[in-house]
């Protein structure tokens, strides 16, 4: 609480405080400071980014199941240490997100459950399944390859505790692209069957990952509030554009054709136009009925069960012993 | 290595069992990943995981090396079957619950630990190296699963029941590990591998004080105890497992990855 002298209309007061302490809010994002835990905020904004990185958190999480598929298959010690490695990495890195989270004042524990009641969502690409060992090269070079356009502008975000996490994070995606990319590449120069397998795969996955930047501009609802707020820097269709331009390049450095026929270099805009999106899938997987919507849940919630008795066990055991 | 021919075949073959425990251990913690009680415990089993293939990588190099005869560390893990595997059965066996998960790595640890403090004092450079390397890993391998053994052993009921059941399961594989065979008699005698034997007791010690510890019944020694592992004898699990594991070297021979 504050002490207001000469108080008449309290409710007039803290109207006029509250315009007050948004305009010096948005003042401080304007001279580029960050915004920290304690700081005043205004609660949409607080809202909004739990909401944020919640969903960015869970998203990290529920990626392992997808390519932790491959680990017991990887087909040398080299990929298998590599792609553990990188999905321990994803781990990490959802830890650290529900930590940042935590600092707007929720609880990772309420959190989980929103997961796991389907209420919180995590990126739809996660819904869609690794069939091959190329799918690993494809993900590690076009997923994180497209999280990373996503997120190293969020780098410069105006909440300190995600702008933070977001370049410890995005140095260790750059990695994961890198080895995606060599792993492609292997294939890529590989035998006739490896050829084909990596082919198959960007095929598959080409379409499912330009969804990642979001619906277009045209149809993102609320995002000016955002983008004043440095919430979200870029609009989805630059972010998109940008990732398009960049692939096309390393598709072609190693033979690999885009499955998309509209492909082609736009003289005046400097960018590789593209074909349409298919929304309607989009929306049905963001709804929940993707391929592997249900697999995934099921999979979280079976993580979520199967540990209770191991949680239990370590509370009462550090209770019992307060000193270890 | 100034060795001569029959040692360099017997170091071989020695080399091969402790990869072979390493990969296959490691490969069972790495089922874990994204399926762990909590996200810390998939990042630490996962750390083991890491150490343990990584260490296996090394053994198979130097084998590799030591055969001389053309093959890779690649062909010695993917293209062997599991006759030819070398691991003891104790690392081979599924991970059941969390609970016995923790009494396979933490029975195996306690080993591992008094096994690497001996190996880094070969008198082989290169095998005392590794010896060294993993050691520091397996130390805190063993600080790790210790931790839980008290945890889970003084937790709840739950986990008291879920961890005796685990111990008393894991028993009759433990034994094994401290018999030598001809091979570790010939290579203790050069002073390259350390004497089994001797660990037997500084073993039995440590696992029954942490058991104690962690308010457990020690089990009893009269039951069947298996045998055999290090001449290929093995469980019915581990051939799934290198089915699984080998597929895509076995599905598609001689390409890069
Ligand atoms: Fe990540
Ligand atoms: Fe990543």
């Amino acid at each position: 609480m504050e002490s207001q002298p000469h108080i008449r209309d309290i409710s007039g007061n803290t109207a006029l405080d509250e315009a007050q302490r948004v305009k010096r809010f948005e003042e401080r994002i304007q001279a580029g400071e960050r915004i920290e835990p304690k700081d005043w905020m205004p609660d949409v904004y607080r809202r909004q980014l739990t909401r944020m990185i919640s969903q960015h958190a869970h998203s990290e999480v529920v990626g392992m199941y997808p390519e932790g598929n491959w680990i017991t298959r990887a087909p040398t010690l080299r990929r298998k240490l590599g792609l553990l490695a990188k999905v321990q990495d994803e781990c990490g890195h959802g830890l650290y997100l529900y930590c940042a989270a935590e600092t707007l004042g929720v609880d990772r524990s309420d959190l989980t459950d929103e997961l796991l009641s389907g209420k919180a969502k995590y990126a739809s690409i996660f819904n869609y399944p690794t069939l091959s060992w190329a799918d690993i090269g494809v993900i590690g070079w076009l997923v994180d390859g497209a999280a990373i356009i996503n997120q190293t502008p969020l780098a410069k975000c105006s909440y300190g505790p995600y702008a933070r996490a977001m370049v410890h994070i995005c140095k260790e995606e750059s990695f994961h692209l890198k080895q995606g990319y060599e792993i492609v590449t292997k294939l890529a120069q590989g035998n006739s069957a490896q050829k084909e397998m990596v082919q198959e795969s960007v095929n598959r996955w080409w379409w499912p990952v330009l969804m990642m930047f979001g619906p277009s501009d045209s149809d993102s609802s609320n995002s000016e509030d955002l983008m004043r707020w440095k919430v979200k820097l870029f609009s989805n269709d630059s972010l998109r554009q940008r990732f398009v331009n960049g692939s096309v390049a390393q598709a072609k450095a190693v033979k690999l054709t885009l499955p998309d026929p509209d492909l082609r270099f736009n003289e005046e805009s400097g960018n590789w136009d593209y074909g349409t999106i298919n929304w309607d899938e989009f929306w049905q997987v963001v709804k929940g009925h993707g391929p592997c919507n249900r697999e995934r849940m099921r999979m979280s919630r079976k993580k979520h069960n199967d540990g209770r008795w191991v949680r239990e066990a370590a509370r009462a055991y550090s209770a019992r012993h307060p000193e270890k | 290595m100034s060795l001569n021919a029959e040692i360099r075949g017997q170091l071989f073959n020695y080399l091969l069992r402790h990869a072979d425990d390493r990969l296959v251990l490691g490969h069972r913690l790495s089922e874990w990943c994204g399926h762990g009680p909590m996200l810390e415990e998939d990042l630490a089993l996962a750390n083991i995981a890491l150490d343990l293939i990584g260490q296996a990588s090394l053994f198979y190099k130097l084998a590799a090396e030591t055969e001389a005869n053309g093959r890779s560390e690649d062909d010695l893990a993917f293209l062997r079957d599991s006759a030819e595997f070398r691991n003891l059965q104790l690392v081979e066996q599924p991970n059941g619950d969390f609970a016995y998960t923790i009494a396979r790595q933490f029975f195996f640890d306690v080993y591992d630990v008094l096994f690497l403090e001996q190996l880094s004092l070969s008198t082989e450079a290169e095998i005392s190296a590794i010896g060294a390397k993993a050691l520091k890993e397996a130390q805190y391998h063993l600080r790790h699963t210790q931790q839980w053994m008290l945890r889970l052993g003084d937790g709840t009921e739950e986990s008291h029941r879920r961890l005796q059941d685990a111990v008393d399961d894991l028993w009759r594989f433990t034994q094994e590990m401290f018999v030598p065979d001809e091979l570790d008699h010939t290579l203790t005698a050069e002073v390259i591998a350390p004497d089994l034997e001797t660990l037997r007791s500084s073993w039995q010690e440590s696992v029954e004080q942490t058991l104690r510890e962690a308010t457990l019944e020690l089990p009893e020694d009269s039951q069947y105890m298996t045998s055999g592992s290090r001449g290929g004898y093995h469980t019915e699990h581990l051939g799934y497992l290198l089915a699984e594991m080998q597929v895509m070297q076995r599905t598609h021979p001689g390409a890069a990855w």
